[in-house]
């Protein structure tokens, strides 16, 4: 019993790290310029996509009609061959192979451009407009962005292999010194966690030991006075847009291996990513970050078949079904701050 | 002091936010149809206390009553629909409304209580609560800015429509938060001729102000307030002549 | 009469119904004058009038309006396939179960205000949508949706002793409603909603609406109880909603979950937007237009803009059909997703705004003493 226990609660992990990082950059965004993003959750889309584009080109290939040969089915034989592999040999095998995390270098610089251009363009004319039109104007971005990628790749998930030598399961039970191969869990997912806990950790660690990160905590608590300071909130919080951009870019990067990322990808992780914030209580990064662990977990053991036969469709409305009891009961969420968002 | 004449009852309250104590022990007594002014220095928990009154702060401990009905515990609402009408220090108003719709609806909410399904009449066959709001605007001298967006008037104006939104529900008791704060001499001095009015009309009034011109001409009865504490109260003269006052207030800001 | 209903407001209301009787002419020149699309004109123009009077009256952004659409739509079938064939019964089946409904999920989700509203309302609709698809499929049948059959009980009509062969469609009064039959039922409908609509802007219950979007505190210390005023307000957009869902169901009785998702319910957001929030007409224009765009568009090909910009130079042509194919066809969503973002941020009282500011350009050209009158929230 312990074992499945555990094994479901591993099994909400990725999911909830996943949530976990969508949620930190939309409070963050929330937080800092009091904008509601929606779309946050395109953010994620367009990073898993990034992976996607290098992919592309690092497995573009020549093909190349051999008419000596004939192929099983009798046709003249296509001779293909990566270019990457032509040019680089074996370095270049190893470069499609990690195509997955070697994306991030080139999504980080992509998805800052990205964020900061958003911020300057569109949502620094919306933040002394009602919440209501925030969230109208990251509506429409978020359906331009998905239609654009579906434009571009097709309304098809396109799978993106992970690391040949991070797949397979890890014997988890056996390195907490229980029976071998009870508890096994896959590595990358594994891997997910641990890359979700070095984000979350450096984004903290960057709030809470930089002068930057000092006065965008300070500015969140109370702006106007920041700003009597004579410092430069503006700029800071567009860094800090973009640093969410690069957050929720990477988190979707890394996913892909996990979930083959489609167009409406950004869409169907926001609306949860929505409710986690609000369940962590709007405002709160470690309100966040909790939350989205919780329900990850939580939706992990409702997915599990003893549970199902008790309450019928129960994985499929928990987190809805959380948000509400906690919306009702505790309306700030888990965390939240007084006063944020009542109006 | 005869007790029947008391019409509100602010009774040992106590109000904490956190560490600070904002309100202590405070003890208050507003006769009817007396004007009651709670004066002092920045801070001193004039509006907590009137917040404390009005139900929008619950109090720490102690309660409010009024002409016998407790308020502590009551929604806001509630309490204004007992006959205790506000104005607020930064206007309260229907920006997005006309001035007279910004006036009727008070009189709606005094005619047809908290809630009224009355969706299918019409506003304009509502003649008589029209008539009524046209007749309040013209005591406050707005009559001809009636068709005005309430948002895009000046602030000395959007204060006098918001008196009018009060006196309109002909509350037994009227709050008021700095009623003059940023007005001209001139509307000062008609703001207190109107609220003069009034007071022969034998309404009782609680009101914060700064301003000493306002407070003298307009008030019986004076609560000097200072660090959450009642250190002073009784006539203007008494208080005038208070040394404590004095020291704490007068002498300090002058 | 004057005191039922002002001049103008009655002008307004027999335009409005002019107008819409008259759509299957004056839309034929547009190639939108035949019936399947113009109940769809009808059936949407309902669903964002009703949204208005939560959204643009009352200024809560609900984002689980689909919810009570599908409600609506499950309960006209189910009437159909339980009761009768005949459309009415169907329609006020539907009114009353998706009242029922929004009054409950109203209920909870009214306990808070602003995004936690928003946030709690596209919960529930999430919910009803999960739960559709999965446990709830004895009610709606899944994936499948839920059809008609001829084995259907219909029990209303079997005691009556009506029979039937071949495929059941709805009916009123036993005429089939297909076609401009089943147009001028919904546009029936249409006008009476927004009869309603406009009565209730313009009564003092309206005011309230409007008053509790413009400053909730100040409502509550004039001595009124907000949550009733914006419950009310709630429960008759979800009736509306339903009545909308009925609708489709009648013309096209096919229930899906689908019709839940909370894309069908940004899309109500966007007619009422684009439209004008808070404008009477303005939310049905704005349905008007994304239906007839999406219809337009939506069945635009390559072969087709290759005709149409054929007078191009040919090289030019080719990269034109390649650019503009992105924004039809499957695309019409990307053209969708931009005239929102241009609306919200130049014009974010919609087309209705465009049209004053317009009209009062042209009125200051003419006579540059008259100013615009300040009139409160005109109820064009």
């Amino acid at each position: 019993m312990f074992e499945i226990i555990f094994l479901q609660f591993l099994n909400g992990l990725d999911k909830g790290a996943a949530y976990a990082l969508i949620a930190l950059g939309l409070t963050l965004v929330f937080g800092t310029l009091g904008v509601v993003n929606f779309a946050h959750g395109a953010l994620f889309m367009l990073g898993a996509f990034c992976a996607v584009t290098v992919r592309m080109f690092l497995t573009m290939e020549t093909v190349t009609i051999d008419p000596e040969k004939l192929s099983p089915w009798g046709a003249p034989l296509e001779v293909r061959e990566p270019l990457v592999q032509a040019w680089l040999g074996d370095f270049g095998a190893v470069l499609v192979n990690y195509s997955v995390p070697l994306s991030i270098l080139i999504t980080i610089p992509i998805m800052l451009l990205v964020g900061i251009g958003l911020e300057r363009g569109i949502i620094k004319h919306f933040y002394k407009r009602t919440h209501a039109e925030q969230i109208l104007v990251t509506f429409g971005l978020a359906i331009v962005a998905q239609e654009v990628i579906k434009s571009v790749f097709g309304p098809n998930p396109i799978p993106q292999p992970m690391p040949t030598d991070l797949r397979g399961a890890a014997d988890i039970g056996a390195w907490l010194g229980m029976q071998a191969n009870v508890i096994t869990y896959p590595v990358w997912r594994l891997i997910y966690f641990v890359f979700a806990g070095v984000v979350i950790g450096g984004v903290f660690a960057f709030l809470q030991f930089t002068t930057f990160g000092m006065v965008v905590r300070a500015g969140m608590a109370d702006r106007e006075t920041v700003g009597l300071l004579g410092i430069n909130i503006d700029r800071r919080f567009t860094i800090m847009f973009g640093l969410a951009a690069v957050v929720a870019g990477m988190a979707g990067v890394m996913y892909t291996p996990l979930l083959p990322p489609n167009y409406h990808l950004g869409m169907d992780f926001l609306v949860l990513s929505f409710v986690v914030v609000v369940v962590g209580g709007m405002g709160s990064l470690p309100g966040a970050v909790a939350a989205g662990f919780l329900l990850g977990i939580l939706q992990s053991f409702a997915s599990m078949n003893q549970v199902k036969a008790i309450f019928p469709g129960i994985d499929q409305i928990i987190i809805y079904l959380v948000a509400v009891i906690i919306l009702l009961v505790r309306p700030r969420g888990l965390m939240g701050r007084r006063g944020v968002m009542e109006a | 002091m005869e007790k029947s004449n008391v019409v509100l009852h602010v009774a040992d309250v106590h109000k904490r936010f956190g560490g600070l104590h904002a309100l202590a022990d405070i003890d208050l007594q507003v006769e009817e149809g007396k004007t009651h002014a709670i004066i002092g220095p920045n801070g001193a928990g004039k509006s907590t206390l009137l917040n404390v009154i009005i139900g929008k702060l619950a109090p720490t401990s102690g309660q409010v009553v009024f002409d016998g009905t407790v308020l502590t515990g009551r929604k806001p609402y509630q309490i204004n629909q007992l006959g205790i009408a506000r104005v607020f220090q930064t206007p309260e108003i229907f920006a997005d409304l006309s001035v007279l719709h910004n006036v009727m609806i008070p009189a709606l909410a005094k005619r047809d209580g908290m809630f009224k399904l009355n969706m299918l009449r019409s506003l304009d066959s509502e003649t008589g609560i029209r008539a009524e709001a046209e007749h309040m605007l013209e005591d406050v001298g707005m009559i001809t800015r009636r068709e005005m967006l309430a948002g895009s008037l000046s602030r000395g104006d959007k204060r006098r429509m918001e008196l009018a939104m009060c006196l309109i529900q002909h509350p037994r008791l009227l709050l008021l938060d700095e009623p003059t704060a940023g007005m001209s001499r001139h509307d000062t001095n008609t703001t207190i001729e109107l609220l003069k009015k009034i007071k022969s009309r034998g309404m009782t009034k609680v009101i914060i102000e700064h301003d000493m011109h306002v407070v003298f001409s307009l008030a019986d009865k004076i609560s000097v307030l200072a660090q959450g504490r009642i250190i002073a109260d009784g006539s203007p003269d008494e208080v005038r002549g208070n040394p404590k006052v004095q020291e704490a207030y007068l002498g300090g800001a002058h | 009469m004057t005191t039922f209903m002002s001049r103008n407001d009655l002008f307004l209301f027999l335009g409005f119904t002019v107008v819409v009787l008259a759509m299957p002419i004056w839309l034929a020149p547009f190639g939108a004058g035949y019936p399947d699309l113009l109940q769809r004109f009808m059936i949407f123009g309902i669903f964002a009038v009703g949204f208005n009077i939560l959204f643009g009256l009352t200024g809560y952004l609900s984002f689980g309006h689909a919810a009570f659409f599908g409600v609506g739509s499950y309960a006209a079938v189910w009437s159909f396939k339980l009761l009768t064939l005949d459309a009415i019964p169907a329609m006020i089946f539907a009114v009353l179960i998706s009242g029922l409904f929004a009054l409950i999920i109203g209920f909870l989700c009214l306990r808070r205000s602003g995004i936690y509203f928003s946030i709690l309302t596209l919960a529930f609709a999430q919910m009803s949508y999960n739960l559709a698809y999965s446990v709830l499929t004895p009610i709606t049948n899944g994936e499948t949706g839920l059809q008609l059959t001829l084995a259907d009980p219909r029990f209303l009509d079997a005691a009556m002793g009506q029979t039937f062969s071949g495929q059941p469609v709805p009916t009123l009064l036993g005429q089939q409603l297909g076609g401009y039959a089943g147009f001028y039922f919904c546009a029936g409908f249409l006008i009476l909603s927004f009869f309603i609509a406009q009565r209730i802007a313009g009564s003092p219950f309206g005011m309230m609406l409007k008053a509790i979007k413009s400053n909730q505190t100040r409502m509550q210390f004039t001595g009124f109880n907000t949550r009733p005023y914006a419950l009310s307000a709630f429960v008759i957009s979800g009736m509306y909603a339903g009545l909308a869902g009925a609708l489709l169901a009648v013309t096209d009785p096919l229930a899906g979950a689908e019709r839940m998702q909370w894309t069908a319910s940004g899309e109500v957001v966007l007619m009422t937007i684009l439209g004008g929030v808070g404008t009477l007409v303005g939310p049905v224009i704005g349905a008007w237009i994304i239906k007839y765009f999406e219809n337009i568009l939506s069945a635009l090909n390559d072969n087709i803009l290759a005709r149409f910009w054929s007078f191009l130079p040919e090289g030019v042509a080719d990269v034109v059909v390649k650019i503009t194919s992105k924004f039809v066809g499957d695309g019409w969503h990307l053209t969708l997703g931009l005239a929102f973002v241009i609306v919200v941020i130049f014009l974010p009282g919609g087309i209705m705004e465009g049209v004053r500011r317009i009209a009062a350009a042209f009125r200051r050209s003419g006579s540059s003493s008259a100013k615009p009158s300040a009139r409160t929230q005109p109820a064009e």
